[in-house]
Formats: structure tokens, sequence, C-alpha cells
């Protein structure tokens, strides 16, 4: 384990990816109570404030104090995408492993229509969803992990059909194993490690397809400090004060890169030949 | 590659665009909306609602409204909007052709910028110029288009006045305006892309480069551009097609995002429009459309692939 944390650690995008990670995720669970103000208080004498003194990023068009509502925004922002992102891959991968499992014909059914789904580009794929539930954040959650399914469904399978021809599964199926702890037992904890991989560069997917939904009005609702809310709330006041829109887009950016470079250094340190 | 491949890539096509169709019935069928109440308003009598339902065979069994609206759509009738009471067909094409001069503008954008930006950085790899193109597409991928769109809006268009903020003129109509409406677009909806291909091409290419026939190819003397050219790029760029036609998929959902924002009137506003005011028909061949259309290009990519590598042989 120290092992692979210094060979994670080794690389730049691993150590930067690490760093980022770890700050987002303190961030959201402590980021309630570091805020310096009340995310929600309105200060009509304190309106489009620019950064600085009290308010070290400013206000926005209700005086509220920006910095403080991406902090206790970061909880519900970073957990949805996280949840939504376990949830697809769970999804995907029992799809993946079931199919490559089954193998035959079988498989080539379930993946062809996998692909098919895959004609729908997952933004359009949440949409749907979405309006299909109604708008709100735990119906985006379910929609993300949806778009995700079939992706990760591909790539569990491709892993798991490498994993199918070692020598511990088909020891399994001679001892006359069923199907489902075939799947779940060996197979399932050996496609892991290339998941995971995955699973981190798709939670800054996640972070950017749930702002986006809220952008479009289908995600959070107002008042609620998502960070997609926010950037969609400020386009109307860009010209009173660009930090309002400024400053939730540059915390979105940065999560996602941090998810991205964590992703890549896991790559590297899970990758045997480097 | 054989005829029986093509054959079997173009069943496949149905088969896509038959599953997409249950997919998107079903979901249509599910959702809150009574077709009925949204052309007679909420005011109608219970007797004029049901005559209407009846009419409109609403009260069928599903599966006998599914195989009227699929054998419509098999003639090119896609049913008529509930909200404007117009066709839905040829509103939607005409869409279409706006959305997809976004679409081509953005992937010529794209690959113009993301093919050198990959091959520079693989040939100078591990230096300054190779760190600063990594550096570029980390932020490309993290940066959704309605951020990018949102504040190339407040710089370019607001505070310097350069480009024009929202609006679409067509091409035909007057070129020099057409084209002016169209740069905030498309360079927002190219920026994810660029970012990721430039990241393949150059992950393909430094592979190609540690490849023994190209170290053969430095023995026999031959100069590094014509080992680049001939021997390098050609088997590095295939896999890129693939990958481009992929990220159809993505751009197809970027361009709901960027129509919306800047107001053009293609196929993603139009779906947008539908979803909110829960327009049934238009959605379920607005979502036929956009996955016909991954389909088609992902079918001719795989048709240029293997004409282009005569090694592969499909069956």
């Amino acid at each position: 384990m120290t092992d692979f944390l210094r060979r994670l650690l080794a690389t730049p995008q691993g150590l930067i990816g690490s760093l980022v990670v770890v700050l987002v995720l303190f961030a959201a669970l402590t980021g309630a109570w570091l805020a310096p103000h009340d995310p929600d208080a309105m200060a009509a004498l304190a309106r489009y404030k620019a950064p600085g003194g009290d308010y070290l990023l400013g206000t926005d068009q209700y005086g509220r104090d920006i910095l403080s509502r991406i902090l206790s925004g970061a909880r519900s922002t970073v957990t949805m995408a996280l949840l939504a992102t376990l949830l697809g891959t769970l999804l995907g991968a029992v799809v993946g492993t079931g199919s490559a499992y089954l193998g035959g014909r079988w498989d080539e059914a379930i993946m062809r229509t996998v692909d098919a789904v895959m004609a729908i580009p997952s933004l359009l794929m949440a949409l749907l969803v979405v309006s299909l539930l109604g708008a709100s954040g735990a119906n985006a959650l379910l929609a993300v992990a949806i778009a995700f399914m079939p992706g990760m469904a591909r790539i569990t399978r491709a892993v798991a059909l490498t994993v199918r021809k070692q020598d511990y599964v088909s020891a399994a199926v001679a001892r006359g194993e069923g199907s489902l702890y075939i799947v779940l037992r060996e197979m399932l904890p050996n496609v892991i490690a290339p998941i995971v991989v995955e699973m981190t560069i798709r939670v800054s997917f996640a972070v950017m397809l749930f702002a986006t939904l809220s952008f479009l009005g289908l995600g959070a609702q107002p008042p609620a400090a998502d960070w997609g809310l926010m950037v969609s709330e400020a386009r109307q006041y860009l010209h009173r004060s660009p930090w309002i829109l400024i400053w939730p887009s540059v915390v979105i950016a940065i999560t996602a890169i941090g998810f991205n470079l964590l992703g890549d250094g896991l790559r590297d340190a899970l990758n045997p030949r480097t | 590659m054989s005829a029986s491949y093509i054959l079997k890539r173009i069943a496949l096509i149905f088969y896509t665009l038959f599953i997409v169709s249950l997919l998107v019935f079903g979901i249509t069928q599910v959702l809150p909306a009574d077709a009925a109440v949204m052309m007679l308003g909420e005011n109608a009598t219970t007797e004029a609602l049901e005559a209407l339902r009846n009419s409109m065979g609403l009260n069928d069994p599903i599966w006998m409204q599914y195989l009227r609206w699929i054998g419509g759509v098999v003639q090119g009738d896609f049913g008529t909007s509930l909200r404007t009471g117009q066709p839905v067909g040829p509103a939607l094409f005409s869409a279409l052709g706006t959305s997809l001069t976004l679409a081509v503008f953005s992937l010529t954008f794209m690959l113009a910028l993301a093919l050198p930006m990959g091959v520079v950085a693989a040939i100078r790899r591990g230096k300054a110029t190779d760190l600063f193109v990594s550096f570029l597409s980390y932020i490309g991928v993290a940066l959704p288009e309605f951020v990018t769109a949102t504040l190339a809006v407040l710089f370019i268009a607001d505070w310097w006045g350069i480009l024009p903020p929202a609006g679409y003129v067509p091409l035909s109509q007057n070129p020099v305006e057409g084209l002016r409406h169209l740069v905030l677009p498309v360079v927002v909806v190219s920026i994810i892309m660029i970012a990721h291909v430039s990241r393949m091409v150059r992950s393909e290419l430094v592979d190609v480069l540690h490849t023994d026939y190209i170290r053969a190819a430095h023995l026999k003397g031959l100069s590094r551009g014509r080992i680049l050219l001939r021997h390098g790029l050609r088997n590095a760029l295939l896999p890129a097609i693939t990958i481009v036609a992929l990220d159809v998929g993505y751009l197809l959902g970027g361009v709901i995002v960027v129509e919306e924002i800047f107001s053009i009137p293609g196929i993603g506003r139009a779906l947008m429009a539908a979803i909110q005011a829960r327009d049934l028909p238009v959605i379920q061949a607005g979502v036929l459309i956009m996955a016909a259309t991954y389909s088609i290009v992902n079918f001719a990519a795989d048709l240029i692939y293997a004409w282009l590598d005569k090694r592969i042989q499909y069956d």
C-alpha cells in the first residue's frame, strides 16, 4: 500500500491530482463549518462586492458571500458526483461482467444493445431521465448514473474478458460454483483496479454533467448553493460583477482537473510496466 | 472488407435505431404529459378530451401506439408537434441542417488544431512544448461548455465587442455575418474535443515511434521528416479516425448546450424546448435523429478505416 502511494505521488499528475482531490474532499466534508459567513444570508447593502476585505471572493446579486456559497456547495456537488459515478459504475459493472461471463450469443446481444444505447449522447440521456422523473438533485444523480452505465459496462466487459481466461475462474467453474458466485466472488474483485482508474476520471465528467444539468435548470433548484446553478444565475448579472460568474466556474474546472490528474496518476501507478 | 461485413454493419445501424426507438418511446410514454390536454387546454371538457384521445389512438394498447408511430417514421412521417401543430419532420430536419453546419465547422477546427498539437507534443516528448500542450489539454477537458460559452460571451462579445454574443445567420443568406456568428459557438464546442483528441494523437504517435519498424527506418538512414510522415503519422492517425467518430456523440451533446446559450435554431435547441414543453412527438423524433446521425458517422468511420488500412480483414 505504501509502495503504491509512493508510486502514485512520484508522478506529477498523481501528486497534483491527489493534492487537489484531498483539498476538494476536505472542502466537501467541512465546507459548511469553514464558511466565514452564512451562505444564504442576504445583505442588501453588500451586493456585487468585488473580492477583498470582509468578502474574500466578493458577494453575489443578493449580497451573499461567494466563498461561503462555494464552500457549502462543495458538499452537494462533490458528493453527488461521487455517488452518481459509483452507482453508474456498479450498474455498468454488473452488466459488463455478466455479459463477459455469459459469453457467446448472450454477450453479443447484450453488447450490441449497450452500443445502441450509447448512440444517445450522455447529456441527452441525462436530460431525458430528468424530464421523466422531474427536475431535482436526487433525480439528476440517477440520470447521470444511468448515462454512465453503458460506457462502464463496455469497459468492465473488456477487463472481465481477460480475467475470465485466468485459471482461478476455470477452477471455480470446475468446482461447480454457481454463476452468481463466480461473477461476484471470483471475477469482480480482479477487475476493480482498472475500473477505479476509469471511475476517477468519470467523477470529473460527473461534476461537469451535474453542473450542466443545473445550468439548464434540470438539476439543483434555487436557492441551493450548487456550483452549476451559481454560474447559471450569475449570467444575468455579469455586467454588474463578473466575479459571481468566474469563481464557481474556476472551482468546477479545478475539481474536474483534479480528478482527471488523479485518474492518470492512478493509471501509471497501477501499471506494472512503468 | 467484404460485402457481408458492410451488410452486417448496416443491420447493426437498424438494430441500434430499433433499440433507441423502443427506449425513447418507453420514456415518453411514462412522461407525465397528456397530449389531449396539451392540445385542447386545461379547460376542455372530459367528453372532448376523451373524443380526442380516441381519435388520436391514445387509448389503444401501447404496442399498437408504438407500431403506429414507428410505421409513420419509416415512411418519413414523424407526427405533429403538440406545441406548434406543425409536422415534426420538416422542422427538425431543417434544424438538423443548422446543427450539422455547426458540427462540421467544429470538427474541422478541432482537427486543424488537435492534430498538429498532438504531433508536436509527441515529437518533443518530455520537453517544454509537450508539457505546455498537456497543460492546455488538462484545462480544456475540465471546462464544461456552458462555462466556456459564458466566459467567451463575457470577454469577447461584451467587453471587447469583437463578435456577436448570440444569434444565427444562415451562411447562404449572408456568409460574412454567418461566419461571424459561428466563431464563438464553434470554438466553445471544440475545446473539449481538441483537448481529448490531441492527447490521443500524442499517445498513439509516442507508441508508434517506439516500434521496431521506426527503429529500422532510422537505421536504414531515412530522414526524420520522411520517417515521421511515411511511417509514423500514417499508423498513428488511423486510430484517431475511430476516436473522432466516437467523439461525435460528445459533440452532439455539446451542441445542445451551445445552441441553447447562443440561441442557434438547431436540433439541440429544438429538443431542449420540446423537453421543457413535454412535446412528445418532437422529443421522440429528435432523439431518434441524433442517434441515427451518430450511428451513420461511426459507420462511415469504420468504412474509411477499413479502406485506409488494408491489413484489417473484417468478417
